[in-house]
C-alpha cells in the first residue's frame, strides 16, 4: 500500500484515493500534422517503462483531482519524491532524461 | 528420454523410486547457438521445443536468469481459453487450444489439460450486447461458444448467486466448453524436458545483462555467470522484463510492466467444476484439483517490477468474487503473490522482428499469456527458424502501433484471464 504525498493538498494519503496515469514528462508534438507515422506512434504507445527510477503521473482522483508527479522505484517501490506539474524533480536524471 | 507410462511407474515402485532418469540436464554451454532464447518460462521452452521438433534446429539454448518457469508461468491462475473478438487472436489462441488439446500426450508429459469449460459472465444490458457479438464471431471462427441466459448459468455453476435482486445481477455468460485449465507448471517442465531430450541447452541461473549488437545486427548476448554467448538469431520472451531487453538493445517498446496478483484460499471439497470470470465486477475463480479456489483480477494500475502488488487490490478482487458467491465468504485465503506482466496499449502480444536485425520478441501477453503457451512457442519458433513472421504471428508485429493497424482486445482479453 502506496502512502502518497499530494504535493497540492499537502497531504500523504493513502493510494485509494489516487491512480497511476502512466509516464510523466511526455511532450505532445507541437505540430501533430507534421510527425511521421512513427513519431506519433512513438508519443501515443511507447514507453521506457524501466526498472528502476520511474518518472510518473498520478491524479489525486478522490481528492483534490489535481495531476502531479511521482518520482518512484519501480523495483523496490519506494516513493522518492512527489512534486507538481511544471516543477522539476530534484533526482532528475532518466526516465529517458525526463523525455526533454 | 525415458518414456513415462503407468507400467514406468509400477516397475519404477520396485526400485523404490530411486533410478528415475532426471527430467533434464544441466549442460555447460557452448560458445555459439544457432538460436539463443532469453527466457526460460513456458512461452521460451516451447519456443525452443517447436524449434527442434518442427524446424530441427536443436543447437539451441535457453538462457533463464532464474529457474525454468519460476516467472509467470508459475504465478499465473492457468485459464485456458479461445474466445476472443477478433479474427487475428482469435486464430491465434484457437491454433494454441489445438495444440493444448494433444499435448500431454505430444510431450509425454500429463499437463492436467481439464477441458471443463469457461463462463465469461454479463451483468449489463451491454455486457450482454458484447457477450452476443463475440459469440457470433467466435463461431464464424470455427470457435465452440454458445450465449447463455441466467437459467443457462445456474444450471452449470448452482452455487452462484443469480438472485435478479443483485447489485450486479447475472443476465447470462458466454460458454467455451472446450476451454478450461492445466498445470502450469507441468507445462514448463513437460516443454523442458522434450527440449533437452531433443538436444536443447536449458542454462538455468545465468542473467542475461547484454544484448551483443555489430552493425544494427545482433550476435549474441553477454551473460553475468557465462560470458560471451553468440547467436545467429535471438529470441527474447521475458514478459515482464521485455522493457529492460530491449534498452539493452537501444529501443523502447510499446509495452509497460505492470504487478498482477492472484491468491489460492484453503483447500476445500470439490465445489466448482468450471471456471468462472467476470469483467464487469472484475475477477475469475476456478478450483484446483488440489482443492484450493484459485482466484485473480485485474493489474495494480502503476508500472512495477517488485512481483508483488496493493492490498486494495486484493481486497477489490475479494469483492468481486464474494459478489458472485456469497458461499465463499468465509473462505481462508492461504496464499497470495504476483507476477509482472507486460501490458499492450491494445492487450495483444507482441510477436515480431525489431529494429535490431536478428532480433526478436514475443512480449506484450499481459495478463493473458498461460493461454497461449503452446501457440506462442509454435508461431514464435517459425519466426525464429525462418527468419520472418509466421502467418499467424503478422498481424502482431510491433510496428503495428506505428501503422495504425492495432488488435483491439480489451473486451475479451482487458481485464479477465
Amino acid at each position: 500500500m502506496f502512502y502518497i504525498y499530494c504535493p497540492y493538498c499537502g497531504e500523504h494519503r493513502e493510494e485509494e484515493e489516487f491512480h497511476a496515469k502512466g509516464q510523466a514528462h511526455l511532450a505532445r508534438p507541437e505540430d501533430p500534422d507534421a510527425c511521421s507515422d512513427e513519431e506519433w506512434g512513438n508519443f501515443l504507445y511507447f514507453r521506457s517503462n524501466p526498472r528502476g527510477l520511474y518518472h510518473e503521473l498520478w491524479v489525486h482522483a478522490i481528492g483534490c483531482r489535481k495531476f502531479f508527479n511521482i518520482a518512484r522505484d519501480t523495483q523496490t517501490y519506494e516513493i522518492l519524491e512527489t512534486y507538481r506539474i511544471g516543477e522539476s524533480p530534484n533526482l532528475s536524471q532518466s526516465t529517458e532524461q525526463l523525455q526533454s | 528420454m525415458q518414456k513415462y507410462s503407468g507400467f514406468g511407474l509400477l516397475k519404477h515402485a520396485l526400485t523404490y523410486h530411486e533410478n528415475w532418469q532426471r527430467v533434464w540436464r544441466n549442460p555447460k554451454p557452448k560458445r555459439k547457438y544457432d538460436v539463443i532464447i532469453v527466457g526460460g518460462g513456458g512461452h521460451g521452452l516451447a519456443t525452443a521445443y517447436y524449434l527442434a521438433k518442427e524446424h530441427g534446429i536443436t543447437n539451441v539454448a535457453v538462457v533463464e536468469k532464474g529457474y525454468l518457469g519460476g516467472g509467470n508461468t508459475a504465478r499465473n491462475t492457468t485459464i485456458v481459453r479461445s474466445n476472443y473478438l477478433w479474427d487475428e487472436a482469435a486464430l491465434l489462441y484457437e491454433h494454441a487450444m489445438k495444440l493444448w488439446e494433444g499435448l500431454s500426450q505430444d510431450l509425454n508429459y500429463n499437463l492436467m489439460f481439464s477441458q471443463r469449460g469457461v463462463l465469461n459472465l454479463g451483468h449489463t444490458l451491454q455486457d450482454m450486447r458484447d457477450i452476443q457479438r463475440r459469440v457470433n464471431a467466435n463461431r464464424l471462427n470455427g470457435i465452440d461458444s454458445v450465449a447463455l441466459d441466467t437459467q443457462g448459468v445456474q444450471e452449470i455453476v448452482p452455487i452462484m448467486d443469480c438472485n435478479a435482486n443483485r447489485r450486479y445481477p447475472v443476465l447470462g455468460a458466454s460458454w467455451q466448453p472446450r476451454a478450461g485449465v492445466a498445470r502450469h507448471d507441468a507445462v514448463a517442465w513437460g516443454f523442458a524436458r522434450a527440449a533437452d531430450a531433443m538436444g536443447v541447452d536449458l542454462i538455468q541461473q545465468c542473467e542475461v545483462t547484454d544484448i551483443i549488437t555489430e552493425d544494427g545486427t545482433a550476435v549474441g548476448v553477454d551473460t553475468k555467470q557465462h560470458g560471451v554467448l553468440r547467436g545467429d538469431r535471438i529470441g527474447c520472451v521475458v514478459a515482464g522484463n521485455s522493457g529492460v531487453l530491449a534498452k539493452m538493445a537501444g529501443f523502447e517498446l510499446p509495452v509497460e510492466s505492470h504487478p498482477l496478483q492472484a491468491l489460492v484460499s484453503e483447500p476445500i471439497r470439490p465445489i466448482l467444476d468450471t471456471v468462472v470470470m467476470s469483467n464487469h465486477v472484475h475477477g475469475y475463480i476456478s478450483q484446483s484439483d488440489k482443492g484450493d479456489l484459485v482466484i485473480g483480477a485485474g493489474i495494480d494500475g502503476y508500472n512495477g517490477y517488485g512481483q508483488r502488488g496493493s492490498y486494495p487490490t486484493i481486497e477489490h478482487t475479494l469483492q468481486a468474487i464474494v459478489e458472485m458467491f456469497p458461499i465463499f465468504s468465509r473462505v481462508r485465503m492461504n496464499r497470495q503473490w504476483g507476477g509482472i506482466v507486460d501490458t499492450c496499449p491494445d492487450a495483444c502480444p507482441i510477436i515480431s522482428d525489431t529494429p535490431v536485425e536478428n532480433l526478436f520478441f514475443n512480449c506484450g501477453w499481459g495478463t493473458g499469456g498461460f493461454k497461449a503457451t503452446p501457440g506462442s512457442g509454435h508461431v514464435f519458433a517459425s519466426t525464429l527458424a525462418k527468419g520472418k513472421a509466421h502467418e499467424l504471428a503478422k498481424p502482431f508485429s510491433m510496428f503495428r502501433f506505428h501503422n495504425g493497424a492495432l488488435i483491439d482486445e480489451h473486451g475479451a482479453a482487458g481485464v479477465a484471464h
